[in-house]
């Protein structure tokens, strides 16, 4: 597949670039582009972002934090289609690209000619693209292995020439990209050893092309191995290539594109720098905060379990060749901590990874928080995480971060994060192979910084609605299990069975509750459960015995909504006021102060860290959230 | 008409408009190149390559010449979709 996989699809890419259009202002158009570069789109799609694109910078001065740089491409086949993907997946980087051609068929003249057009544009970048009739003469079949060396070696000396030629002239960075091999076998497999087969002489003048650029330092576009993984015949369009001589067939123009700006940003040091995790169903699978360091899946011994033990050789791998890894995930801090030190089957080690991020405030905050930390601009993140809603709200908060679109399998994450080529490099330095030690040193020194987000229009943004309830009939055995399976957000982990459950509800003096939680992302299902009863020694008052919920909805304002429905049902009731109670476990830290965060008054400590609460609903005014209540 | 000519007659006036620009531009099975400005060899080959891509397509060589009006392209189309 040649599409951008893991660019977010936009709900009405079409519709959106019209609206763009219709805006007033240059500088606004221009910013539109560039939000609208950052989403999968085809080649049409393309071309209407780099047309609207165009047409707003021959009026508008560059937006902020934008590169202005020259390209001069040296093709020997039609490119003008191709030039639009290039300049959109250059925009999406931020970085705006005045890209000139030479005349079709004469990229030894333009760089040869004192008087060629390069010679006014003076360029930045120098682009060498070659098809295959271009970059090597007819060779007969049969010649023999040091003829066909012979003639290869001709080839790629000439053309080193032609690259040394551009540096001198313009100081210019060259760029060459492998000759898409689309020469067909002739005798199968055993073309390998016939020196003189079509394809195979393709095979080798690309292994000798990347050999010369690496001694020439020149930056090599491998759109070939690319053409690999996505296959060649969705690349090459023969039709097109009668009709128009375009090697790169329009329906693969947008990754083309995106390969040639992801070298360019490379060498602009433009790639991103740091790899921010998420934990639970990420780098392993299950919760670890419920299920336990037991009790998460990870490891041989089970597919999935295998699955994420890649990604994490994946991740690691990262991390040795430069790469800052840090973690950002809601979790128990110490918890998460003592995964990398005690699970077996860790792969990721705790020094290979330079910050760690585990505690309950939204994602967000988190970023900003490890941004700070490592000293590295959110700009040169990419956030990987398995939840949908979390990618959009990063993706909403903070648009300067990557985050990638990912496959429903944990399996196919490492080819997605490979394929978005975030971390294309210029150069592999020294410096390199000793920074993640370094951050993680700076990370170390730097202590826990507060920041503050806005979260109010993404809370809005959610569209959140709460359906609140006693539970049905039918809901009986989910809120059986959801109240025995929840271990961190539970203030009394009292368990139940399902006939005393039953009996609960049957019981007219208890208020029990059952919350389910919808967003625009879709039904998060049940996700609360609240049992109160009256209190044996004091009138008109309930006591909570059982609070608990699931964390996938932390960080939204659902505890505060569920305190709404909660204290409307227990006025319903006769009460004047409620009691709460927290008993610490080995699991449920993270509500120790959960009372006293909605208002409750501290009402005596037991031993063993048991603590009360109370709250006069009198004195109660319903907390405002962006959650919508329904029966 | 049938409904599936229809249905693509509406699939190609949408990618003639985003090609164009032009969001009230309205397409008939007579229209031909010379109704449409604009409609000149780039815009003509960006058309086919997205009728290519949204309709799952492939044209031959002789086909994407071969075409008088809108209605041949439809009827190129659907001749491809249906099998």
């Amino acid at each position: 597949m040649t599409e951008l996989g893991w660019l977010p699809v936009h709900p009405d890419l079409s519709a959106a670039i019209t609206q763009a259009r219709g805006l007033a202002s240059a500088g606004d158009r221009l910013n539109a582009a560039i939000a609208l570069a950052g989403f999968r789109r085809d080649s049409l799609a393309t071309l209407r972002i780099d047309k609207l694109a165009q047409e707003a910078r021959s009026e508008a001065k560059p937006p902020e934090n934008c590169l202005e740089r020259r390209v001069a491409i040296l093709a020997s086949s039609t490119v003008e289609p191709l030039v639009p993907a290039i300049r959109v997946a250059a925009l999406h980087r931020r970085l705006l690209l005045d890209i000139e051609l030479a005349p079709y068929g004469q990229f030894r003249q333009a760089v040869l000619d004192p008087h060629s057009f390069l010679e006014a544009m003076r360029p930045d970048f120098v682009l060498f693209a070659l098809d295959e009739a271009a970059a090597l003469a007819p060779l007969p079949i049969a010649a023999r292995r040091d003829e066909a060396e012979t003639a290869l070696d001709r080839e790629i000396e000439a053309l080193a020439a032609l690259w040394r030629r551009a540096r001198e002239r313009f100081g210019a960075v060259v760029l060459q990209q492998t000759v898409l091999n689309t020469r067909l076998p002739l005798f199968g497999s055993y073309d390998a050893n016939v020196a003189g087969a079509p394809a195979a002489l393709i095979d080798r003048f690309n292994r000798k092309l990347a050999d010369a650029a690496a001694d020439a330092g020149v930056l090599l576009v491998d759109i070939d191995r690319q053409a690999a993984w996505s296959g060649r015949a969705a690349w090459s369009d023969p039709v097109r290539w009668h009709q128009a001589k375009q090697a790169i067939g329009p329906a693969a123009a947008p990754l083309y594109g995106d390969l040639v700006a992801r070298v360019i940003a490379a060498s602009c040091g433009l790639s991103r720098k740091c790899l921010v995790l998420d934990l639970d169903n990420t780098l392993w699978g299950g919760v670890l905060g419920d299920d336990g360091i037991d009790g998460i899946v990870l490891g041989q011994g089970s597919a999935a379990g295998e699955a994420y033990l890649a990604f994490q050789r994946f991740a690691a791998s990262l991390a040795d060749r430069g790469i800052v890894l840090a973690i950002c995930s809601k979790n128990d801090p110490d918890l998460a901590e003592e995964v990398f030190v005690r699970h077996p089957e860790m792969h990721l080690k705790r020094e290979r990874v330079a910050a760690v991020m585990a505690n309950w405030d939204d994602k967000a905050t988190n970023l900003r928080r490890l941004a700070k930390t490592l000293e590295l601009g959110l700009d040169s993140f990419v956030f990987v995480d398995d939840n949908p809603a979390e990618r959009a709200i990063i993706r909403q908060e903070l648009p300067m971060v990557a985050v990638p679109e990912l496959p429903d399998d944990v399996a196919h994450y490492d080819l997605a994060i490979a394929q978005a080529g975030y971390f294309e490099a210029a150069a592999f330095t020294a410096e390199d192979r000793i920074r993640v030690r370094q951050y993680t040193e700076n990370a170390q020194r730097n202590a826990e910084l507060a920041s503050t987000t806005d979260m109010e229009g993404f809370l809005r943004s959610l569209e959140m609605t709460m359906e609140a309830g006693p539970p049905r009939p039918e809901d009986l055995a989910r809120v059986t299990q959801l109240v025995n399976k929840t271990n961190q957000f539970n203030l009394t982990t009292r368990r139940y069975t399902e006939a005393e459950m039953e009996r609960l509800i049957q019981d007219k003096s208890c208020v029990i509750l059952r919350f389910r939680l919808i967003d625009r992302f879709g039904d998060n299902g049940l996700i609360a459960v609240i049992i109160a009863r009256p209190h044996p020694g004091e009138r008109k008052t309930l006591q909570i015995e059982t609070w608990l919920m699931s964390c996938r909805v932390l960080a939204r304002g659902a505890e505060a909504a569920c305190l709404n429905v909660l204290a409307d049902a227990a006025r319903r009731a006769g009460a004047t006021a409620l009691l709460g109670e927290y008993r610490p476990s080995s699991r449920n830290a993270m509500v120790r102060e959960h009372y006293r965060r909605l208002g409750f008054q501290p009402d005596g400590e037991q031993p063993g860290g048991v603590t009360t609460w109370r709250l006069e609903l009198a004195d109660f005014a319903e907390a405002k959230t962006f959650i919508r209540i329904r029966e | 008409m049938s409904t599936m000519a229809d249905d693509t007659l509406a699939k190609l006036q949408d990618i003639c408009r985003e090609v164009f620009e032009d969001p009230s531009l309205r397409l008939t099975s007579e229209t031909t190149a010379e109704d449409v400005p604009n409609w000149d060899s780039f815009n003509h080959l960006n058309i086919v390559a997205a009728a290519e891509q949204r309709f799952g397509v492939h044209f031959r060589t002789s086909e994407i010449e071969s075409l008088k009006n809108v209605g041949d392209f439809v009827e190129m189309i659907d001749s491809k979709r249906k099998r």
